[in-house]
């Protein structure tokens, strides 16, 4: 294996120790890893001194080992999502962001609608002094039968944009392709190119219902690149924080389900419960979101004795209620009817693409980052084991039920720890030279990843960014395949899947 | 149905009294900023060149808070000093240049715009618009529609087409790839129509200033009348910004 170099999870790495091998080994070994089970974490590429080069950040679930491999690329290189579909949305932001074209790629589509980042001839045909969608063509089913239905981009309800295109028979949705990329806002650009004061903020705004999630996932790199350590009091209220984060959108989006299904007392119930949960996150640190609480070296807030009280006092009453209405939701035939077997994703098909978080959990994709590359209080903190994996609706809202209750114990653990923390100081720091840093956080939706790259100088070369919704966005499109496309709220909703954070 | 009733007695009922009674947020929260202008020069300066935003106006002493994300960053380097976060959410401005504040805001009731009182006052139906943000500005509007607020209560709904709505309130910075659907959507909605620029985002590009991606200020696309500053703005602030500005 000495074409993968063997790493951990926020560990800064010295560049120069990360194989740069021949494409054709680069090729083969990624195939050959995907192929035996292993997923991808991030693939990307970068320009350095003027060489357009690729990186891979592998993982490995059966041994819980990540490893990094990159090599050097020219004009265009031979498609990897031929022999294996979990490179197929990587390999297409490849082309996007810099016009490095992959031979063979079977659907080589736009990401997101922007002129590549070192002007290189545009990978689609597109000119970008043009509005999107510019040069997209859909699939399309044809037949004398066969119907089409365009949803978007501005939809009917307080919700981000994106553009839905159904391919239907009567009622029955044949094929559903998803065209984003209107909420694009550069971020990782931006991010390179920013003072370092300006980071949090963004890292904070990739996806606002992911705050702790994606922060985390930034500091933590930060951190390791510029040798900062956390204490333990820090760490068990980002912990809190992040568990906070995972309640209440779970919460959110079961009651959202139930509204969905025209059950309506516990949308309304669960709609108010969803906002007490961001009210116990500002309690931590003065946001519903979680805004400027974890920051380089710690979080801005310690939490003293009252707020532990207010806390635990709080999760005490709240947590019979939302078991309450958790029962009425799923001890209802009528919902379980429309729940059962609806936008199903078989195990397969989630495994081809890659799903993560309680999407490919309810698949029965066992891969939760908490267990397998603990950061902050997990090491030491139970796992959470899901039963159901049907794939389906019902299986996406029992999973996060599920989760609820998991994350109010671990949160309920954490409480009872009484840890004195160190205030808080911003620190100033300087990134290490040369240095190469993946992190990984569980978010409420999955896999969180960021991924930086420095220059000689300590300067940021390269920014990546993967929300969860990356892989997840292909899941939602596959559990419509015949489907009712009346079903389509439902199955959206059971995924609830980042715009902004796909689109960056 | 025992199970529905069981439940509706546990929830009871959960509306706020405000405005009618004042609500008070937790202490940490992070509201209109105490200014105090007899501060150090040194430490103003130090707060302004450290303000990820750039948002503090070291001369003046005053805060943009368009601009402002409330990271609560001056404070804390501050010791409080020169700026202290209040816990009063009431921030809406009809003019822009009342955003940059030595630490008072203007009664927003008061605004120029009076006939809007009369045409909107009874019925407010707005079309939503969110335009490359974070989402946690939506997340915190559509909140309004819960129960502890319920925003239908004072006659003001959020509405499916822009054809139905007396304005549209925008949030994000307003990315190039949605500049088009902001402008058509404002477009498609009938005269005499309002504009509500809500969140750092649509206000002055908020976290993603600078970005070539995006457009930034929302007023410089179409004429804002309402301005929500936050990051994002809390429920109570938006509510009490609709509440003044058109009852
Ligand atoms: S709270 Fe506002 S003014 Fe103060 S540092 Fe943060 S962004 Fe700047
Ligand atoms: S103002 Fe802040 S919360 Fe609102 S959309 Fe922009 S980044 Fe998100």
């Amino acid at each position: 294996m000495d074409n993968l170099l063997k790493i951990s999870n926020g560990q800064r790495v010295d560049r120069e120790n990360i194989p740069n091998i021949p494409f054709e080994s680069f090729r083969r070994e990624l195939v050959q890893f995907a192929n035996e089970g292993g997923n991808i974490v991030q693939f990307f590429a970068y320009v350095d001194n003027g060489q357009s080069k690729l990186l891979a950040v592998l993982r490995n679930e059966a041994n819980d080992a990540l490893y990094v491999t990159g090599c050097d690329v020219e004009g265009s290189f031979s498609s990897l999502t031929k022999e294996n579909e979990k490179f197929h949305m990587f390999e297409r932001e490849i082309a996007e962001q810099y016009g490095v074209k992959p031979d063979g790629h079977p659907w080589l589509k736009m990401v997101r609608y922007h002129a590549n980042y070192n002007r290189k001839p545009d990978a689609f045909g597109n000119n970008y002094n043009f509005d999107i969608p510019g040069n997209y063509p859909y699939f399309t089913v044809e037949g004398e039968t066969v119907h089409e239905v365009a949803v978007g981009p501005v939809h009917a309800g307080i919700i981000e944009p994106g553009h839905f295109r159904f391919q239907c028979v009567g009622e029955r949705v044949f094929h559903l392709e998803i065209q984003l990329g209107y909420q694009h806002r550069s971020v990782e650009t931006l991010m390179q190119s920013v003072p370092a004061k300006r980071l949090p903020i963004i890292a904070e705004t990739i996806a606002g219902d992911t705050t702790i999630g994606h922060n985390l996932c930034h500091c933590q790199a930060v951190e390791a690149l510029a040798g900062l350590s956390v204490d333990e009091g820090a760490s068990i209220v980002r912990t809190i924080a992040l568990e906070l984060e995972r309640i209440a959108n779970h919460i959110g989006d079961l009651g959202a389900l139930s509204l969905d299904v025209a059950f309506n007392p516990p949308a309304a119930y669960f709609g108010r419960i969803r906002g007490e949960y961001l009210n116990l996150t500002q309690i931590l640190g003065g946001s519903r979101f979680g805004r400027g609480l974890v920051r380089p070296g710690g979080v801005t807030h310690v939490m003293g004795d009252e707020q532990v009280k207010l806390l635990s006092e709080k999760l005490a009453e709240l947590t019979p209620e939302v078991e309450h209405v958790s029962e009425l939701i799923f001890s209802a035939h009528t919902v379980a009817a429309r729940f059962e077997d609806t936008g199903k994703v078989s195990y397969e098909n989630a495994e081809k693409i890659g799903l993560v978080g309680y999407a490919g959990r309810a698949c029965g994709l066992a891969y939760d980052s908490r267990v397998s590359f603990p950061t902050e209080c997990y090491d030491d903190l139970p796992a959470n084991k899901n039963e159901k994996t049907d794939g389906d609706v019902c299986s996406r809202a029992t999973v996060r039920r599920e989760e609820i209750m998991h994350s109010t114990d671990l949160i309920n653990t954490l409480l009872e720890r009484k840890v004195e923390a160190e205030a808080y100081r911003p620190r100033e720091y300087q990134l290490a030279p040369a240095s190469f840093v993946v992190t990984i956080n569980e978010g409420w939706r999955g896999e969180i990843s960021h991924c930086l790259l420095t220059d000689d100088a300590g300067n940021l070369l390269r920014y990546k960014v993967k929300d969860p919704s990356f892989h997840n966005w292909t899941g939602l499109a596959l559990s419509l395949r015949d489907e009712g496309i009346s079903d389509f709220p439902l199955c959206n909703k059971s995924f609830n899947l980042s715009y902004c954070g796909f689109d960056l | 149905m025992y199970e529905v009733i069981k439940n509706r007695l546990e929830q009871g009922h959960r509306t706020s009294k405000y405005p009618k009674e004042p609500i008070s947020l937790y202490k940490r929260f992070r509201g209109l900023p105490r200014i105090d202008s007899n501060c150090d020069q040194a430490l103003v300066k130090l707060c302004a060149d450290s303000c990820p935003q750039d948002a503090i106006d070291a001369q003046s002493k005053k805060i943009d808070l368009g601009r402002c994300v409330f990271c609560g960053l001056c404070e804390t380097l501050s010791g409080g000093k020169f700026i202290q976060f209040s816990q009063n959410f009431e921030l809406g401005v009809a003019n822009k240049s009342d955003l940059l504040t030595g630490g008072s805001l203007p009664e927003l009731a008061e605004h120029s715009k009076k006939h809007f009182k009369k045409l909107f006052g009874r019925s407010l139906q707005l079309r939503q618009i969110s335009a490359a943000g974070c989402n946690a500005c939506e997340a915190d509007t559509n909140v309004l529609n819960t129960p502890f607020f319920d925003l239908a209560r004072f006659g003001i709904q959020f509405v499916a087409s822009p054809r139905h709505a007396d304005g549209i309130h925008v949030t994000g910075p307003i990315s190039r790839n949605m500049k088009a659907a902001v402008i058509s959507t404002f477009e498609a909605v009938p005269s005499p129509k309002v504009v509500i620029a809500s969140g750092a985002c649509s206000i002055s590009g908020g976290p993603f200033y600078g970005s070539d991606e995006i457009v930034g200020d929302l007023d410089s696309l179409i004429p804002v009348d309402l301005y929500i500053p936050g990051c994002p703005p809390h429920p109570l602030t938006t509510l009490h910004a609709l509440l003044n500005y058109f009852k």
